[in-house]
């Protein structure tokens, strides 16, 4: 393997690690600002005692995560320069700024009200201690943001001028109001509420079956994250399907190869499967449903989608010889990975929020679902990675689309040695702290126990 | 053009300074904690004093790293390339240090808290010494090519002057954060122990000092430089000034000195470099300077309106944590860590 590879090797990794951790950040900061504002606002007395165990017991389980996700987070950021010194070269004068916005705007707050919210429970006033998670919460979108806004400009580069072979700022509104932002920013807060949602709604199955003395209040819980899960899901579903629309104008190519389409047709039929045969740039064999990626498109059952082979055919014309199609095969099938993921997540949302909402003792006959359910706790997190692999496959072998190849972007005084020591190193670590955490937060699970009390304040 | 390109390497001077001040003291009670007691309710004392505020102190690194990004793009670029093994280091011992701390209360097994404490000694003192490294190199210069790119190898970077460099800032920073324990500490037996272990880290910061300034002295003509000497022989005498305020037991006064004694270094250490930022010792014009590793001035405007109207809000919160968790630690109460 050359550096370039052993590269996107490491980054794909560091970046998919960091990426578990980033979503249930994103939506339980959220979920937390939230339940401790109806902490704070009850006037249910008897709610105000398990509600603040509550928030402390999820706190404690986000803070595992939120440790997880910030030091492989650093990571990213040196990784920018470490492997990829020839793209900050080209890109830095764009690139850079969001990057330092998004220390300067979301990192200081988020990690500064985070030392404050846990360690300020008897320090601050209960609006004041509240208002400090808001910011946490706040400050990690944030982040999400302006990360986005860089990758964006990877994806659909805009507000920018080449000069003396750098990309050249030129419109930061621009850059800030891309429109691939907008998809990509809701598709990601929608995800993050929906994986932190299904986290939740897994931890609760797991307290509604296997402790008793939790499981009332673990019952009501399931209430709230049901429908916390549906709004993520659902959103992730909506804006992902109006970010595949945008792509057929934004990133054609990527488009079609998530759907395999090799040929431009009108009306575009949807491969529900294929044997998809990269090197003839063909479908060996595949299932169709005629008409139905033109729908899925423009909302009606017509309507042109270039296919693959006539998109490579224009970027050869417009950028010179050269193979501009991804990983067809890989795009494909992490599509309906992601979808499939999905549908199972937005189904088990709706079955344990309705009947926890409707049919309790129904919900509690169903042992064998909550028991297995912790089974199914990679789900989103598949569904995250595939999403992503999309996302960044699916522009290969750009690195900056139509401004910069991968290959051309890596350091050109690393070895491969280097390289390897540290992609091996990264990835160690990365599984030692994994099982420990996961470790740790199994045990906060198990140890918690929350007891319902009645008006009265006596356990129920 | 000129005026933003100089605003923004005193931004970036700044930044460094601020995250030397507040991570010197994070890394130097990481460094300490072992040396202060075996018992574990001390440990977790001691880790008390930084546990609301070290993850918004790291920031500051982050912050750093992402300024020069953006304003400077061709010394992120070379310089963290450049450092490729040693910043690899430096992210695994981050990274430890960064979980342990979320870790290691969560287990009463002994075992554990004591594997999550090795991990926060190396977690603290690896990056302190690193960073002293680079500082070091980053002004005797490194063999870098005209086309910015590194030349040499990992152990290229180390030399006599960067390895004293790294014992300098990993010393005063251990200094530092044994002051900091004596402010932020009740418990009388724990405050005594850091002063001691503090003073002997002072002896070896201010030897180093010395050998720092004579041996970059040797490579690059400080003499030319005569501002950023007098900073770093002030950076001695507040070292010098701290130690006499720990045996005075004056705590405040002491850490008041450790910190100018890091804002001298750093500041020094910056004017000797001005207006590079990374010197190439194969050709003195080919080193990294405010002009020719620098954003477009479109660009610089922009993170100049950014950081003016941001920083100080920073400040203010972040001040205001400090605000929040001003009283002592308490010898007998319950602690998160």
């Amino acid at each position: 393997m050359d550096v370039v590879l052993l590269s996107r090797w490491q980054f794909a990794i560091t970046t998919i690690y960091h990426f578990l951790f980033v979503p249930v950040t994103l939506g339980l900061t959220i979920f937390l600002a939230l339940l401790e504002t109806c902490y704070v606002t009850t006037k249910r007395e008897h709610w105000k005692e398990p509600c603040k165990k509550l928030i402390k017991f999820f706190g404690a389980i986000f803070l595992v995560n939120f440790a997880m996700g910030v030091v492989t987070g650093i990571v990213q950021e040196f990784h920018f320069g470490m492997n990829w010194s020839e793209y900050s070269r080209f890109m830095g004068d764009i690139f850079g700024a969001p990057l330092a916005m998004e220390a300067l705007t979301a990192f200081f707050l988020e990690s500064t009200f985070l030392g404050i919210w846990v360690f300020g429970w008897d320090k601050l006033p209960e609006k004041v201690h509240c208002a400090c998670m808001w910011l946490v919460a706040i400050g990690s979108n944030l982040s999400a943001f302006w990360i986005l806004v860089a990758n964006s400009f990877m994806q659909h580069p805009v507000g920018f001028a080449v000069e003396n072979g750098r990309a050249i700022m030129t419109d930061f509104v621009a850059l800030i109001t891309n429109p691939y932002v907008i998809g990509e920013m809701s598709h990601t807060i929608f995800s993050g509420v929906a994986t932190s949602g299904f986290v939740l709604l897994i931890i609760c199955a797991w307290k509604i079956a296997r402790d008793e003395s939790s499981r009332e209040i673990f019952l009501q819980v399931t209430k709230a994250v049901s429908v916390y899960l549906i709004i993520g899901i659902m959103g992730a579903m909506g804006t992902g399907h109006l970010h595949a629309q945008y792509l057929a104008e934004a990133q054609p190519m990527k488009l079609s190869s998530v759907e395999a389409l090799w040929e431009t047709a009108d009306p575009a039929p949807f491969a529900v499967v294929a044997d998809i045969n990269q090197e003839k740039r063909q479908n060996d064999a595949e299932i169709t449903v005629p008409g139905l990626f033109s729908f899925m498109l423009y909302n009606k059952p017509e309507g042109a989608v270039q296919g693959i082979n006539q998109l490579q055919t224009a970027a050869e014309n417009q950028y010179g010889p050269g193979n501009y199609i991804p990983d067809v095969t890989g795009l494909f099938w992490s599509f309906r990975i992601m979808i499939a993921c999905g549908i199972v997540i937005a189904g088990l949302g709706f079955l344990m929020g309705g009947l926890a909402w409707i049919k309790q003792d129904l919900l509690l006959k169903l042992k064998g679902l909550l028991t297995w359910m912790p089974l199914l706790l990679p789900l989103p997190f598949l569904a995250n990675t595939a999403g992503w692999y999309i996302a960044e496959a699916g522009r290969q072998p750009w690195i900056v689309v139509g401004l910069q190849k991968t290959a051309d972007a890596v350091s050109p005084n690393l070895t491969t040695g280097e390289v390897f020591l540290t992609m091996a190193g990264f990835t160690l670590i990365y599984l030692i702290l994994a099982v420990a955490a996961f470790y740790i937060a199994c045990r906060i699970i198990k140890n918690t126990t929350i007891e319902a009390v009645n008006q009265e304040g006596r356990a129920l | 053009m000129m005026d933003y390109n100089i605003i923004w390497f005193i931004l970036i001077a700044v930044l460094f300074t601020g995250f030397f001040f507040l991570e010197g003291f994070d890394y130097g009670v990481g460094m300490l904690m072992p040396f202060v007691s075996d018992r574990e309710d001390d440990r977790s004392q001691v880790l008390s004093t930084i546990a609301p505020v070290w993850d918004g102190n790291e920031v500051w690194m982050i912050t750093a790293g992402g300024a020069t990004f953006a304003a400077f793009p061709h010394v992120y670029a070379t310089m963290f390339s450049t450092f490729y093994l040693a910043l690899f280091l430096m992210l695994i011992a981050l990274i430890l240090r960064g979980v342990a701390f979320e870790l290691r209360h969560h287990h009463e097994s002994l075992v554990w808290q004591q594997v999550w404490d090795k991990a926060i000694f190396i977690g603290s003192a690896l990056p302190a010494l690193l960073w002293g490294v680079a500082m070091t190199d980053l002004l005797i210069g490194l063999p870098i090519g005209q086309d910015m790119v590194y030349q040499g190898t990992f152990f290229d970077l180390l030399s006599p002057a960067s390895i004293v460099g790294g014992l300098a800032f990993m010393s005063l920073f251990a200094f530092h954060g044994a002051n900091f324990l004596t402010i932020k500490l009740e418990k009388v037996q724990l405050c005594d122990a850091a002063r001691e272990i503090g003073t002997r880290c002072a002896m070896v910061a201010g030897v180093s000092l010395i050998l720092l300034v004579v041996l970059i002295h040797l490579k690059v003509n400080l003499l030319l430089q005569p501002v950023a000497l007098i900073l770093l022989v002030l950076a001695l005498l507040a070292a010098v000034f701290g130690v006499m305020s720990t045996k005075a037991r004056c705590g405040m006064r002491a850490f008041i000195s450790t910190s100018l004694s890091i804002v001298f270094v750093t500041v020094g250490l910056f004017l000797a470099l001005f207006p590079r930022l990374m010197v190439s010792s194969l050709n003195p014009d080919w080193s990294l300077t405010i002009t020719n590793a620098a954003s477009s001035e479109y660009t610089l405007s922009i993170m100049t309106v950014a950081a003016f109207c941001l920083v100080p809000v920073v400040l203010i919160y972040q001040g205001w944590t400090y605000w929040v968790f001003r009283h002592r630690i308490k010898a007998d109460g319950n602690h998160e860590y």
